[in-house]
C-alpha cells in the first residue's frame, strides 16, 4: 500500500541545504510527498566503547518503536559511524517491507578518504544511500544491475559508480509495493 | 530464472543472528537461523540449506563438532565458520574437518560479499559438473549405436533402463548388428563406468585357452606359463565383463562359469587361492540359446542365472530408415581415417542399399563404405563402387519365399506397418497382405 509520506529525520547537526538538495529525487522517484524533520537523541546510549561506534541495530528499533508511524516511510540519517555485531561498519540498513531504516552519512564525505571535500560529490552519495534504504523498506532486495540504486555497495566507490535511480525490474517491483 | 540461495546461520547470540539474517534478507536469499548446534541439525534433517554460516564457539555442541556431523551427512555441504577468538590452529583444524572458509568477526562487509559470493560460485560449479555429467552420459548412449529408427531406439530405451541396475544381460541378434557397441553402452552408462569393460571372445579361444583367459594362472601352471597372470574376471571387478559369443562355450566352462556367477570368487589356473571380484556380466549370441537349452547344448541354471534382461539388436533390414543415416557416419569415419575429403554418396547408390537385405548386417554394410571409398573417384560414391551395384553379383535370396518374405517386410517397415499403405504399395488387396504376414511369420519390432 501507498504510505502517505516519506519521512526523513536528521539527528545530529547537518546543513539543511544539503536534505533539501536530495528531497526532489526522493519525491520524484518514489512519487510520494517527503518531509524533513529534526529529531534528537542521546546517541551516547548507542555507542560501544570498544567499537567505538554507534549500534546500529540499536539505533534502527529505537527509530521504528518512537519515529515512525505505519502509514508512514521514515528514515533517520545520522553522522555518527554505524556498525552491526558481524560487520566492521555499515552505510545504513533497514527493515525489509517495514517502516523505516536509517542511514549514516559519516563514511561518505571524501575527507575520510584524506580526498579534497567535494559537497556534491557528497550530497550524491548521501541521496543514493536513503533512496536505497527506503528501497528496502518497500520490499526491494538487492539488485545485480552496476547502475540501480539497489545494488549493494560496500565501499564509498560502488555508491559512486551506481546512479540514484531505479533499474527497470526494481522500479516494476516498486510499482508492485506502491500499488 | 536462477535458485534462490539458502543460507542457515548458526550462533548463539542473536544480535550476530539478526544481523546476518537482515543482510542477507537484503540480499535476497533464503534464510533461516538457529541458536545452536543441536537446533541446526534438527533443522538440517528436514530442510537443505546451500550454506552454512557458523560460529565456532557456542555452548554445548561447538561449531567444528557441528561441522563434521554435516560433513557426515552431506559430504560436499559448504560450510563457513566464523569467530572472534581466532587462532592458527582453529583455522587449521576447520579447514581440515572440511570447512569452505573461515573468517573473523567482525568482517568487513566487502569480505562477507565476496565470502558469500565465492560459495555462490561452488554452488553453481557443483550444479553444473551434475548436469555435465549427466550430458556426458547421455552422449555416450548415442555415440556409435546410430540410427533414428523405432527399433533402435526401442534399444536404447532398453539400455538406458537396464544400464543402472546390476542385472546380468543377454544380448541377442544376428552377426554383425552391433551387440558389442550395446554392452560398451550398457556399461558406459552404469555406475560402474569409471571401471573396465572387459571382453572376452568365448569362440576364438579353445576351452583350455578361455579357461586361462577368463580365471588368470599361476606360474607354472602349464607348460609356457612363466609368469603368473591375472584373469579376466579378476580385471573386471568393480566393472563389467563382456562374454562374446557364449553359446559356443564348452559344458565344462558352462559349470565353471555358473559357480563363479553365483560365487563371484574364483581360483587361478595352477593355484589355490580365492579370488573374490565384483563384476557385472554382459553375454552376447547369434544363436537362440532357448532351443540350445531344450536340446540340452546349454545348461539350463546358466541360461537363466545370465538372462536377467534379454536385449534383442535388430537385423539392418528391419531399420532400412537407418541406412542412410549409417552410410553417412561410415563415410564421416573412413574418410576422416584414410585422409580424404568427405566424400557424399549419390542418391542411386544410396537407394540400392536401402533395397539390399545385407545378410551381414551393419559390419557388412561399413564394409562396403569402406570399400567403396578406397576404390571410388574421391568425391562421390556411385552405384559402380558398390558391389551390389553390379548386375552379375550373387542375389542375396535364392529362394523366391525369402526374397517375398523380404520384401514385404521392407514394405511393411517403410509404411510402418499401416496395412492399407503397405497392400497398396505392393499392389495386392489386405487379406493377401495378412495371409502373407502370417504365413512368414512378421513381426512388428516396435
Amino acid at each position: 500500500m501507498k504510505p502517505e509520506k516519506i519521512k526523513i529525520i536528521s539527528f545530529g547537526y547537518f546543513e539543511k541545504k544539503y536534505l533539501g538538495e536530495i528531497l526532489h529525487e526522493i519525491e520524484h522517484v518514489f512519487s510520494i510527498p517527503v518531509v524533513i524533520r529534526e529529531g534528537h537523541l542521546d546517541l551516547s546510549e548507542f555507542f560501544d566503547p570498544a567499537r567505538k561506534q554507534y549500534d546500529a541495530n540499536k539505533l534502527l528499533k529505537e527509530i521504528e518503536t518512537n519515529y515512525a508511524p505505519a502509514r508512514k516511510k521514515t528514515i533517520g540519517i545520522f553522522n555518527v559511524d554505524l556498525f552491526i555485531p558481524i560487520l566492521t561498519f555499515i552505510y545504513g540498513q533497514a527493515f525489509l517491507n517495514g517502516t523505516c531504516g536509517i542511514a549514516s552519512a559519516y563514511r561518505l564525505t571524501n575527507e575520510r578518504y584524506g580526498l579534497k571535500p567535494d559537497v556534491k560529490v557528497f550530497v550524491d552519495r548521501l541521496r543514493k544511500e536513503v533512496i536505497h534504504e527506503l528501497g528496502h523498506t518497500f520490499g526491494l532486495y538487492h539488485c545485480t544491475n552496476p547502475v540501480c540504486v539497489m545494488r549493494s555497495s560496500t565501499y564509498v566507490e560502488d555508491i559512486d559508480q551506481k546512479s540514484w535511480a531505479f533499474c527497470g525490474k526494481c522500479r516494476e517491483e516498486l510499482k508492485r509495493s506502491l500499488s | 530464472m536462477p535458485k534462490k540461495i539458502s543460507i542457515l546461520i548458526v550462533d548463539d547470540e542473536s544480535s550476530v543472528r539478526d544481523s546476518l539474517y537482515n543482510w542477507f534478507i537484503e540480499d535476497g536469499f533464503h534464510v533461516a537461523v538457529a541458536e545452536d548446534a543441536k537446533i541446526a541439525l534438527t533443522i538440517l534433517e528436514s530442510e537443505s540449506f546451500d550454506i552454512v554460516l557458523s560460529d565456532i564457539k557456542m555452548p554445548g555442541m561447538d561449531g567444528l563438532q557441528m561441522l563434521s556431523r554435516i560433513k557426515a551427512i552431506k559430504k560436499d555441504a559448504i560450510v563457513i565458520m566464523m569467530t572472534a577468538f581466532a587462532t592458527v590452529e582453529t583455522a587449521v583444524q576447520a579447514l581440515k574437518d572440511g570447512a569452505f572458509d573461515y573468517v573473523t568477526k567482525p568482517f568487513d562487509p566487502d569480505d562477507l560479499s565476496h565470502l558469500i559470493r565465492n560459495a555462490t560460485k561452488q554452488i553453481s560449479l557443483m550444479e553444473e559438473n551434475e548436469i555435465l555429467k549427466d550430458k556426458v552420459v547421455s552422449l555416450e548412449n548415442v555415440e556409435d549405436l546410430i540410427g533414428e529408427s523405432a527399433a533402435i531406439q526401442n534399444v536404447l530405451r532398453e539400455i538406458e533402463s537396464v544400464a543402472q541396475s546390476n542385472a546380468s544381460v543377454i544380448i541377442t541378434g544376428e552377426s554383425g548388428t552391433g551387440k558389442e557397441l550395446v554392452a560398451r553402452a550398457i556399461h558406459a552408462n552404469s555406475p560402474r563406468k569409471f571401471f573396465p569393460l572387459v571382453s572376452v571372445h568365448c569362440g576364438a579361444l579353445s576351452e583350455s585357452l578361455l579357461e586361462s583367459e577368463l580365471f588368470g594362472h599361476e606360474k607354472g601352471a602349464f607348460t609356457g606359463a612363466i609368469y603368473n597372470r591375472k584373469g579376466r574376471f579378476e580385471m573386471a571387478d568393480n566393472g563389467t565383463i563382456f562374454l562374446d559369443e557364449i553359446a559356443t562355450i564348452s559344458s565344462k566352462m558352462q559349470i565353471e562359469l555358473l559357480r563363479v556367477l553365483e560365487s563371484k570368487s574364483f581360483v587361478r589356473v595352477g593355484g589355490n587361492k580365492e579370488i573374490k571380484s565384483d563384476f557385472r556380466v554382459i553375454c552376447a549370441t547369434n544363436r537362440d540359446l532357448k532351443t540350445m537349452v531344450e536340446n540340452g547344448a546349454f545348461r539350463e541354471d546358466l541360461y537363466y542365472r545370465l538372462n536377467v534382461v534379454n536385449i534383442n539388436v535388430p537385423p539392418l533390414r528391419e531399420r532400412i530408415d537407418d541406412i542412410p543415416l549409417l552410410a553417412e557416419y561410415f563415410i564421416k569415419k573412413y574418410c576422416t581415417t584414410m585422409n580424404r575429403h568427405l566424400m557424399t554418396i549419390e542418391p542411386a547408390a544410396l537407394k540400392r542399399l536401402e533395397q539390399f537385405p545385407f545378410p551381414g548386417n551393419i559390419r557388412e554394410l561399413e564394409n562396403m563404405i569402406e570399400r567403396a571409398i578406397v576404390v571410388g573417384n574421391g568425391k562421390k560414391i556411385t552405384l559402380k563402387d558398390l558391389p551390389i551395384g553390379k548386375t552379375d553379383s550373387s542375389p542375396a535370396f535364392e529362394s523366391l519365399g525369402d526374397i517375398e518374405k523380404n520384401h514385404v517386410l521392407q514394405i511393411l517397415n517403410k509404411y510402418e506397418w499401416n496395412i492399407s499403405a503397405t497392400a497398396k504399395a505392393l499392389q495386392v488387396d489386405r487379406v493377401t497382405l495378412y495371409n502373407k504376414i502370417k504365413k512368414y511369420n512378421l513381426k512388428h519390432t516396435n
